[in-house]
């Protein structure tokens, strides 16, 4: 019994911990861009009392729109917060590894974009479904590229389960590193640059509509509703990024109690370290018309594909 | 053996785990769709005896399953085809109903020549019509002939399931038909197809080569691919939900495709797990499809059109047919914790497990790449039931006729509240269905030593689908509940922002602008036509009307069968100078018979 109130209290502390630092991924990545290009950016903390307003405000909804509309935002949240369990980022296990590996991982993707996007349908307005409609195309694309390069590590692992190949990699340290992986590691982060709505696949700064995608799914939500929306997308971008971390650079975990606070600074820095990435990335390149998206898309699925044949041939 | 209907004809019967299973799947849907015809039926203009009709094909169903031998299979499988074409049939004053049936009746027929070709080769191998003699005679046969049976079974028996590029008669039968007909059809009689199939590569024949492995791979893989692809350019509910089928017998046929493959290359664990991944699927198909089909059949009589176009805002006036059809959407969009997901969890596995342990890149490349075109599937199966479900049920209603739409009754809404309790409960029991299933299947099919099924992949990966629906709306409750710490909130009720003006029905996206960019995105497979038409007011150069029609163009009808009937007709065109209708004619060619006759026998 006590075993399992400490791993319910371990699984609720991975999850404070990603829902504390999502928004401060988001500032840094704000801040590093607003660096380079050389304007004085809103404060790091500024996401967290954006989500702080926003929990606190009267909403205003649609009288066409119907329960989906009112229960999206919590499955959308609430398939990010179960994914944000399955991921090694602190100590191996994962908290909820024994209940879902890296393909019930993508499920819960698809299931929060299942919910998102019948919301953007729900109140009837045109952009609202622009938005879903985008949506549910890139994702259509950005997902083999994902499950390809999940399976080029699987391969090397044996199995699909994540805490399984954080521990492989852990082990292997150096001699895990084959040009494999690097195609995968590749794959992934552009399937992960798409999937956060980052440019050059969407923009998250923008709401002229001709562009949008994630936010013309949000347009018609406000205050309460749209603050655990906009924490939950900020959930799902870190857990993206812990996905990277997990498959690609799982050291520095803890192996005890005592060692908590130290893996906790070092996701940290990984954290920003990715972020640094992303800003770059997004600083230096133009965002892409919505037809060039499958493009880029399709690059990565070659890219992981080619880490499965170099996988498979090389061995 | 029982005494047959007629003297001198005797028909052999036989129930293992595979017969046992296809018959639960067979009764359990039959069951609850022949309820919602008691409610649905009475929008159809039925004809007497379509009830009988409709028990005879369960009944036919039922006796391919627990067929014997040869003969006692294809009178089942023939009363099969034959009952469900005159079911087609029930609206049959409609000119496409008609044509419809017709293209099915012509399809199954060639199916069955296909599937008497590879009886007869392994009748004559085995000296017997009695299946378990051609289990017992499996291994002696010559390995070429076993080549030659099994693509003559695929053809046929692939046809039946609806294979790609054997499909095109199931879009267009599925939709005519009365809803619990095609539910039935959809749900079940395809899944025979899958039964024949297994029966042929696991019990009649020896572990073969390969390639047969590779073959099912990769029509599966088009079958899931195409299908989807072409279930999102479809406006017509219950069309797209046919080329769902098409994309779900795709599904299986992976699984089918890895486990003949594990077979032949001697990977006992991996024909076990792949076999459990495509009965399951098996299974949770003829769950989901025969809900949505009878969802789709409750829109058709509440609003009169299957057309997406017309349809929207349903969920306010149908809402328990609203939710059933939510479920059985994201259960076959593969989300979880539904039954949809567990299956195809378990042939995800059985490709990439299979992937690590075959010996050749060739033969270990298949497998990981049909897992690939799994996942664009899956992804683009979400795509197309957000925009089924979203643009029936969600938003403005399209039309005066979906404004005035009323919920269904109790005889239509029971059947379609169990199914979708049904989807949750597979979903939830994956473990202990699948252990069922594996001990089901005959002992013969499976090695002894695999190791025992449940949602445990055998080197790593695990899902326990309880846990994480347990997590789910404790995460959910949490992220709607917390916030209510901060103090209270209102929610004020205003119109939809349409850039100042009142919110119209024209104003909403449309299914086909929905699928604009995967239209675009696959436009090289798809092959969309654009037809736009602008039409002026007389003698100015004001616009009076655009008309904008999109379609994709049919590949497979076009250059597979249009090119194949055109053959039929020239070869018809060279007879018919022989059959010139004159008496004269014919009585030169009974007398140039008869001469030959006689010169032979002389």
């Amino acid at each position: 019994m006590s075993e399992a109130v400490t791993a319910a209290g371990l699984a609720f502390l991975q999850l404070a911990v990603f829902l504390a630092l999502a928004p401060g991924v988001n500032g840094l990545i704000k801040q590093i861009k607003a660096l380079l290009q050389g304007r004085r950016g809103p404060p790091l903390l500024q996401p967290y009392f954006d989500i702080f307003k926003l929990l606190r405000k009267d909403s205003v909804v649609s009288d066409h729109a119907s329960a989906v509309f009112r229960w999206a935002p919590a499955v959308y949240a609430a398939a990010f917060a179960t994914a944000a369990l399955l991921l090694p980022v602190l100590w191996i296990p994962a908290p909820l590894a024994g209940w879902g590996d890296a393909l019930a991982l993508v499920g819960l993707f698809a299931l929060a974009r299942f919910a998102l996007a019948l919301a953007g349908l729900d109140t009837g307005s045109a952009f609202g479904g622009m938005g879903s409609s985008r949506e549910v195309a890139v994702a259509a694309l950005a997902e083999p590229a994902i499950l390809l390069a999940l399976f080029a590590v699987a391969w090397r692992s044996g199995g699909t389960d994540l805490s399984g190949m954080s521990a492989w990699l852990q082990t292997h340290g150096a001699a895990a590193l084959a040009p494999s992986q690097l195609l995968a590691a590749g794959a992934l982060v552009i399937a992960v640059i798409a999937e956060t709505g980052r440019v050059p696949a969407d923009n998250p700064d923008t709401h002229l509509e001709l562009t949008m995608i994630h936010e013309g799914m949000l347009l018609e939500y406000s205050g309460r509703p749209l603050g655990i929306l906009m924490w939950a997308s900020l959930l799902k971008q870190t857990v993206l990024f812990a996905l990277l971390i997990a498959l690609f650079f799982p050291f520095g975990l803890a192996s005890s109690a005592a060692e908590l606070p130290l893996a906790l600074a070092v996701l940290v820095l990984k954290l920003g370290a990715l972020g640094l990435m992303m800003s770059l990335v997004e600083s230096s390149s133009a965002k892409l018309r919505i037809l060039k998206v499958p493009e880029l898309l399709g690059a990565a699925s070659a890219l992981a594909l080619l880490a499965l044949v170099a996988e498979v041939v090389v061995g | 053996m029982l005494p047959g209907p007629l003297p001198g004809l005797v028909l052999t019967w036989q129930i293992d785990g595979l017969s046992a299973f296809f018959a639960l799947v067979i009764l359990s849907i039959s069951a609850v769709t022949g309820i919602y015809a008691l409610g649905n039926g009475r929008h159809h203009a039925s004809f007497p005896g379509s009830g009988g009709l409709y028990l005879l094909f369960v009944f036919a169903m039922l006796g391919v399953v627990v067929a014997g031998d040869a003969f006692t299979f294809l009178i089942a499988w023939e009363t099969m085809s034959l009952v469900s074409f005159a079911l087609v049939l029930t609206e049959h004053r409609r000119e496409e109903v008609r044509r419809a049936a017709w293209v099915y009746l012509v399809m199954t027929h060639t199916a069955t020549a296909f599937i008497v070709s590879a009886f007869l080769l392994l009748a004559r191998g085995s000296g017997s019509l009695v299946f378990a003699e051609w289990t017992a005679h499996a291994s002696a046969s010559d390995a070429g002939i076993a080549s030659v049976i099994f693509v003559l079974g695929l053809v046929g028996f692939g046809t039946k399931a609806g294979m790609i590029p054997l499909h095109i008669w199931l879009p267009q039968a599925h939709p005519v038909a009365p809803a619990h007909v095609s539910a039935l059809m959809s749900g079940v009689m395809i899944k025979l197809g899958i039964y024949g199939l297994l029966r042929l590569s696991f019990d009649w024949l020896a572990p073969g080569p390969a390639w047969w492995g590779a073959l099912i791979l990769g029509l599966g893989a088009a079958s899931a691919v195409l299908g989807v692809l072409y279930a999102l350019m479809e406006h017509d509910l219950k069309r797209l939900l046919a080329y769902h089928s098409v994309e779900n017998i795709g599904i299986i046929l992976l699984g089918v495709g890895a486990a003949v493959m594990a077979r032949a290359l001697g990977l006992g664990a991996i024909v076990a797990l792949a076999l459990s991944a495509a009965l399951f699927h098996v299974a949770n198909h003829a769950t989901f499809k025969a809900l949505l089909f009878m969802g789709a059949g409750a829109i058709d009589s509440a609003v009169g059109t299957r057309d997406l176009e017309r349809l929207g805002g349903l969920v306010r006036r149908m809402p328990f047919t609203a939710l059933s059809f939510l479920v059985g959407s994201a259960a076959i969009s593969a989300l979880p914790p539904l039954n949809g997901f567990a299956s195809e969890w378990l042939t995800f596995q059985s490709l990439l497990q299979l992937g690590r342990l075959a010996d050749e890149p060739q033969t270990a490349l298949l497998p990981l790449l049909a897992g690939g075109a799994l996942a664009l599937t899956g992804a683009l199966a979400v795509a197309c039931f957000v925009k089924a479900f979203g643009v029936s049920f969600l938003a403005l209603p399209r039309s005066t006729q979906a404004a005035a739409a009323r919920e269904v009754g109790a005889l239509e809404l029971i059947p379609m509240a169990t199914l979708a309790l049904l989807c949750i409960a597979l979903g939830l029991a994956a473990v202990p269905v699948v252990t069922a299933i594996g001990s089901l299947v005959p002992a013969a099919m499976l090695p002894h030593d695999g190791p025992a099924l449940g949602l445990a992949a055998p080197a790593g990966g695990r899902l326990v689908l309880p846990g994480i629906a347990l997590a789910l709306p404790t995460f959910g409750a949490l992220a709607l509940l917390l916030p209510r710490l901060l103090g209270p909130v209102r929610a004020r009720v205003a119109e939809t922002w349409a850039c100042g003006i009142a919110l119209q029905p024209v104003h909403e996206y449309t299914a086909m602008a929905f699928a604009k960019p995967i239209r675009l995105m696959f436009r090289d497979i798809v092959r969309p036509v654009r037809d736009i038409g602008v039409v002026h007011r007389s003698g100015t150069r004001f616009v009076a009307s655009v008309h904008y029609r999109s379609h994709i163009a049919p590949i497979f009808e076009r250059y597979v069968y249009e090119a194949l009937t055109d053959r039929l007709v020239a070869m018809a065109r060279v007879v018919r100078t022989l059959q010139n209708g004159s008496l004269q004619t014919y009585l030169a060619y009974l007398f140039a018979a008869l001469l030959v006759a006689l010169v032979l026998a002389r």
